[in-house]
């Protein structure tokens, strides 16, 4: 494989395009509203028009909009119809023949439209996202058609592996696994530890309830992971990587396997890439449903077959990592940014986003508001944005309570603070984290204690058990909100819960455990009211030894 | 003496446990294709979660000889394929019912009343979750998310994912199994 193969293959895929393409969104959620059929109709009405030659119907990721799904995008128009039924397909077919000029209408009777105008898809700024619901992700030359591989052979050919991390670090892009630590400076450590053998392990390990990002971007555009992890494995000096995949995500399984064989057929991974001395394979780690192997050192520990238990650190994976080499963990998005951040340049990423927190997040909105499904804002902007005008708001007049971002480890912001700006260390402030990128909106009608309540049970199931304060503090901590919920609590039991979440916190030996307490001190601290109205007087009064503090009347 | 009269007692045990374990794979295919299974990824002792996957695939659950078998091809100490296997959610050792029905708890699910449905369908069926009811029709599982969150709530029906789920729409459908 050279360049000119690569412009060979574009070029091919390009010339074959048709007229006309509809684009039918075949990610996880449009599919379980019954896409495959609606494809499948639309295939057929095609066929039995007789426009083979003019329309392609396409096989796309992620078209964001998830709750209207199934979504049928069309070129060159951009219109996007909605809740699309298999019976919508020969109509749609129809109105494509009878148009002006055989283009396709804007508005199709009997079918509903999205308005590309809305903020929904306007204020969204995509380099993840960029091919999802534009490629077909089970095929690399369409991939290759968007300049795919075309980052890894200008790495491959003309930088030197110094010079790759050097321009990941001017890039300024931070782990979107939700801690943000800056990517160069991970791939500048793991490419200075010595020790022959490497390894690049993308944690696609997305166990954050109400997150879905990952999911998205592996089931789009999984050959941007690949080519990321290849350009990655380069740079650090690594010739094998693993990706380990949730079991609960099939389809994202499937389509990395296929991606994976085809990239090897055109010898753009295994030994030889691109006809160069750099060697990389990559193998599929299927996990098996625990929410802790999403922490990095436990994760290693899952991909050696082993419990996935965590394991303290120092020292760091970098440095001691998967069988004792040195290891570069990133996540998913992460991953998928790197072609971008080649092709186009560091400073054109370092230009997106806001001064300590580059480029964008991908957020996976959900919850109490009326447009869910996948947002790609630029770092920095105010939360209000995608909550109220992308979102839409609470749905059926309902008013926003609070945010909860960062799934179990983070926190809610509630509704005074939305004009907040999203990136790492303003949401730090707030007691919250940026975390993986779940989003969920509440409403007047939800409880905080019951949510920090379903948060602490999440916690307590997931915890591994190899430390006590993790094992046994959450336990405990969910018992005391369990008494606060059904209303058999005391101040002395709430004063209790806070001092466990500061033991927990501190004492805990992994990210688990240490974030756990994250959702209950957040909602206490900006809900506090809601779970005093819970409590019971306490019979004995406020002090703690138990004794009543009203034991000897105050006389006069 | 003592010690090593019982450890040869012990040995001798799971000795004549072992040749039982050989001799049911023996007699079944499934163990054979689990077998070629792993020799694909050459018994490497680091594939061991792939195999079960593959075990669970084929069984439907990780039976006590399923995991004997496992740990005597793959030259690992039994306690540490056991170890494994309860870890992880995903595997089971018990056996499933004929339908599954995963209700995902997911916080997007949670907040749109997910835990209402849950309510719903286990007072339908009799059961808890995590049980399978006494004539093995009907597993009830929950999931932590499947990332379905757009279109919360969300229950999986034997592996298809249906969105926007309701306690009328649940109970249907769940009747419409125990009917059958």
């Amino acid at each position: 494989m050279t360049l000119n193969d690569l412009t060979q293959i574009k070029d091919k895929e390009i010339a074959s395009r048709k007229r006309i393409v509809l684009r039918c969104c075949m990610a996880a959620g449009c599919m379980s509203s019954g896409s495959k059929d609606v494809k499948d109709q639309l295939e057929k009405a095609v066929a039995d028009g007789g426009l083979q030659n003019d329309v392609e119907v396409r096989c796309v990721g992620c078209l964001r909009l998830c709750c209207e799904g199934p979504l049928v995008a069309a070129d060159p128009q951009i219109a996007m119809y909605i809740k699309v039924t298999p019976q919508n397909a020969p109509t749609i077919i129809a109105a494509l023949k009878n148009g002006r000029n055989g283009a396709l209408p804007c508005s199709v009777q009997d079918v509903a439209r999205a308005d590309a105008n809305s903020p929904f898809f306007t204020k969204q700024v995509s380099i993840v996202l960029a091919n999802s619901g534009v490629v077909n992700p089970e095929k690399i030359e369409s991939y290759i058609s968007a300049d795919g591989y075309r980052a890894l052979h200008e790495a491959l050919h003309e930088m030197t592996p110094r010079d790759v991390v050097d321009a990941m670090v001017k890039s300024g892009l931070r782990g979107r696994g939700g801690a943000g630590y800056p990517t160069g400076l991970k791939w500048g450590t793991v490419a200075k530890s010595n020790g022959g053998k490497k390894f690049v392990i993308c944690n696609a390990d997305e166990g954050d309830p109400g997150a879905f990002m990952d999911r998205s971007v592996l089931e789009s555009d999984p050959h941007a992971v690949l080519e990321g992890m290849a350009i990655a494995a380069y740079a650090v000096g690594a010739d094998q990587g693993f990706i380990y995949v949730r079991a609960e995500y099939p389809l994202a399984i499937a389509r990395l396997q296929t991606a994976i064989k085809q990239a090897k057929q055109l010898g753009l991974l295994g030994s030889g890439v691109f006809d160069s001395q750099f060697n990389f394979n990559i193998d599929i780690r299927i996990g098996a449903g625990a929410f802790v192997c999403g922490e990095e050192t436990a994760l290693m520990a899952s991909v050696e077959g082993q419990r996935g238990t965590p394991r303290p650190r120092p020292p760091f994976p970098a440095e001691f990592g998967l069988w004792g080499r040195p290891t570069l963990i990133n996540n998913v998005e992460t991953f998928a940014n790197v072609p971008a951040i080649y092709r186009n340049g560091a400073e054109w990423f370092a230009a997106i986003g806001s001064e300590r927190s580059k480029g964008t997040k991908v957020f996976a909105l959900a919850g109490k508001v009326k447009n869910t499904g996948l947002v790609e804002v630029p770092m920095g902007i105010p939360l209000r944005t995608i909550v109220e005008d992308m979102g839409g708001g609470a749905p059926n007049g309902g008013k926003i309570k609070a945010v909860q971002t960062g799934g179990p480890s983070g926190g809610c912001i509630p509704f005074e603070y939305l004009d907040t700006p999203v990136d790492y260390e303003s949401l730090n402030k707030l007691g919250s984290i940026m975390g993986s990128g779940g989003m969920i909106v509440m409403d007047e009608s939800t409880n905080m204690v019951e949510i920090a309540r379903f948060f602490m049970e999440f916690c307590m199931d997931e915890s591994c058990g190899k430390c006590i304060p993790c094992r046994a503090g959450t336990v405990q901590m969910h018992r005391l909100l369990d008494r606060i919920v059904h209303r058999k609590a005391t101040a002395r039991d709430l004063a209790r819960l806070e001092e466990l979440c500061d033991m927990v916190k501190h004492t805990s030996l992994c990210g688990l455990g240490q974030t756990a307490p994250n959702p209950v001190l957040s909602t206490l601290r900006f809900f506090r009211n809601e779970y005093e109205e819970l409590l019971q007087p306490d019979p004995f009064g406020p002090r703690h030894n138990g004794e009543p503090t009203n034991a000897i009347p105050a006389t006069g | 003496m003592l010690t090593v009269a019982s450890e040869t007692s012990r040995t001798a045990s799971s000795r004549s446990r072992l040749s039982a374990v050989l001799q049911h794979a023996s007699g079944d295919k499934r163990f054979k294709i689990l077998e070629v299974h792993m020799k694909k990824f050459q018994f490497r002792h680091d594939a061991l979660i792939e195999i079960l996957h593959k075990a669970q695939e084929l069984f439907g659950y990780l039976e006590d000889d399923l995991l004997l078998f496992i740990a005597y091809k793959l030259k690992l100490p039994t306690s540490r394929v056991y170890g494994v296997a309860t870890f992880y959610h995903f595997f089971t050792l018990k056996p499933q019912g004929q339908h599954t029905c995963v209700v995902c708890m997911g916080t997007a699910c949670f907040v749109k009343g997910s835990d209402k449905v849950m309510s719903a369908i286990e007072k339908e069926l009799k059961i808890k979750s995590g049980e399978t009811t006494a004539d093995k029709k009907v597993s009830l599982l929950t999931a932590r998310c499947i990332g379905a969150c757009g279109l919360a709530p969300a229950v999986v029906y034997d592996g298809a994912v249906t969105p926007r789920a309701s306690i009328d729409t649940a109970v249907e459908h769940i009747k419409k199994w125990m009917a059958s």
